[in-house]
């Protein structure tokens, strides 16, 4: 058996997410020879920290009732120089401009010798290149997989499952609340503000919601296929970017009519990043309806593949940092 | 270019050879062939409706030729627009002037706006158009698209293309 001690640094849904998945899989991950141990819990207000193991059951339950996991005040970054363990699964709050905290937490880790799993888009849409080439010189392995479409398969698909092949570009829904306000706006022939409101209410959309409506959130996720699949060294500065504010159901309606619904398609490929409103045609397979993402896969060998899941939820994002975590302690 | 040919056989063995060996003479491809063989014209003969793809100066030699052949040609139609793209656009589509977003294209002389459907629920309200545009080919449509790029930016309007079509 091996053990692996880890770190959850953000106690938010994805990192409440993490926990819940941990203590499910707990024997699948013996199973596997893994005994995964989590040795430190991070929020906003503080941690709780113990080297033999914290009781996950017991932090789930503590942030319920108090809304803090804090037991001791120590910073995410304080607990990756100060604990030993071998992974940090970065699940704090993403932040585009900067970075944030968690461009700050992952570079920590990369220097003590930690490997990484992460959620969190902002860092690597802003920092790819410095981030991957930090990890590599500290040999330090570090995944991502959930900063892409949540549990649906994207970069693993393609760097693993479809290894060998050229990849020409990657076409897809990227962020399940434009999809949810563009489904509903058609559903209902209802304007964008009314479905938006709607989207608010039943906490689909941020209370600010420009991150997701006006595309930046798409550009982000295209930032990172670009730099992880097609090897470029691209920022959110070089994705054109236009989002669904402007969109009437008027629009939709007469596209409906003609065969197409509207929704926002990121696109990359190796000399574009692009996000826009497109029509797509009905019967075709990224028009799919609800929250749900979709990405296609266009291959030099195995053609076009398209894949589809949940791109947001808790459990549906920590199932990606479940895959990642696997992938890097099941076979060393 | 693209042409449509409507051709009448006699119904007996052999015609449509006589009809296609022309053709490959003269290296049309052959996009299409209905054969009509149920309907029948007032002069007994089998309809054929045909569409070649072939360079203009060879129509004539074409139609010659099938008439040598003892092939009456009835019809032949330039099928000029082989592009054809819808377009949403979304904005104060009428006030900025659709009438001068549509000369745009059409001046172009290998595109054309040709069918409109228009919503305006509103004065204050953006309105919103779906436009079909036919082209001669490809990249006469990615030049037309190009052009109505910039007339949207310039009047402020979203354009929303086909997810197969190049933004």
């Amino acid at each position: 058996m091996k053990t692996v001690r880890c770190s959850i640094i953000g106690f938010g849904a994805i990192g409440q997410g993490v926990a819940e998945v941990l203590l499910m899989k707990r024997e699948y991950l013996e199973s596997i020879g893994l005994d995964v141990r989590v040795v430190a819990v991070v929020d906003s207000k503080g941690a709780t920290v113990n080297p033999d193991g914290v009781d996950l059951a017991d932090c789930l339950a503590r942030k319920r009732e108090k809304g803090t996991v804090a037991l001791e005040k120590l910073t995410g970054l304080e607990v990756i120089k100060s604990v030993e363990h071998e992974l940090v699964i970065e699940t704090t709050p993403t932040n585009i401009k900067t970075g944030g905290a968690g461009l700050q937490n992952m570079l920590a880790a990369f220097e003590m010798g930690r490997d990484v799993v992460t959620s969190n888009k902002g860092p690597l849409a802003m920092k790819y290149r410095e981030l991957v080439e930090t990890a590599k010189a500290a040999g330090c392995r570090f995944r991502f997989e959930a900063t892409v479409g949540g549990s649906m398969p994207v970069i693993n698909l393609v760097n693993e499952v479809l290894a060998g092949n050229n990849v020409r570009s990657i076409k897809g829904i990227l962020n399940g609340t434009c999809n949810y306000i563009l489904s509903r706006m058609i559903e209902e022939k209802a304007s964008y503000s009314d479905i938006l409101a709607e989207s608010m209410e039943l906490g689909i959309a941020e209370t600010d919601p420009s991150y997701d409506v006006e595309g930046i959130d798409t550009a982000c996720k295209l930032v990172i296929l670009a730099n992880a699949i097609f090897g470029l060294d691209a920022t959110y500065r070089d994705v054109g970017v236009t989002g669904i504010t402007k969109i009437t159901p008027e629009a939709l309606d007469m596209a409906y009519k003609n065969g197409h619904v509207i929704k926002l398609i990121g696109e990359v490929s190796r000399d574009r990043i692009h996000v826009a409103p497109r029509l797509v045609p009905i019967n075709h397979p990224l028009a799919v309806g609800g929250t749900l993402n979709v990405a296609s896969v266009d291959t030099e060998l195995a053609g076009e593949i398209t894949v589809t899941g949940k791109g947001a939820g808790s459990i549906e994002t920590a199932s990606a940092i479940l895959s990642d975590l696997v992938a890097i302690y099941r076979d060393c | 270019m693209r042409v449509s040919m409507d051709i009448e056989l006699k119904d007996v063995p052999g015609q449509m050879l006589l009809a296609l060996q022309p053709l490959s003479e003269c290296r049309a491809n052959l996009i299409t062939v209905l054969h009509h063989h149920q309907k029948r014209t007032p002069r007994n003969t089998v309809p054929v409706q045909l569409v070649l793809e072939i360079r203009p100066e060879s129509i004539e030699a074409i139609k010659a030729k099938l008439e040598e052949n003892g092939i009456r040609v009835v019809r032949v139609g330039e099928h000029r627009f082989r592009e054809s793209i819808n377009v949403v656009l979304i904005g104060h589509v009428v006030h900025t002037g659709i009438q001068d977003t549509i000369d745009e294209i059409d001046k172009t002389g290998f595109a054309e706006v040709v069918d409109i459907s228009l919503s305006m629920p509103g004065i204050d309200l953006l309105s919103s158009a779906l436009i079909k545009i036919d082209a001669v080919g490809k990249e006469d449509m990615q030049k037309a698209l190009n052009i109505l790029k910039e007339v949207s930016a310039k009047k402020d309007l979203l354009m929303v293309l086909p997810i197969d079509v190049q933004a």
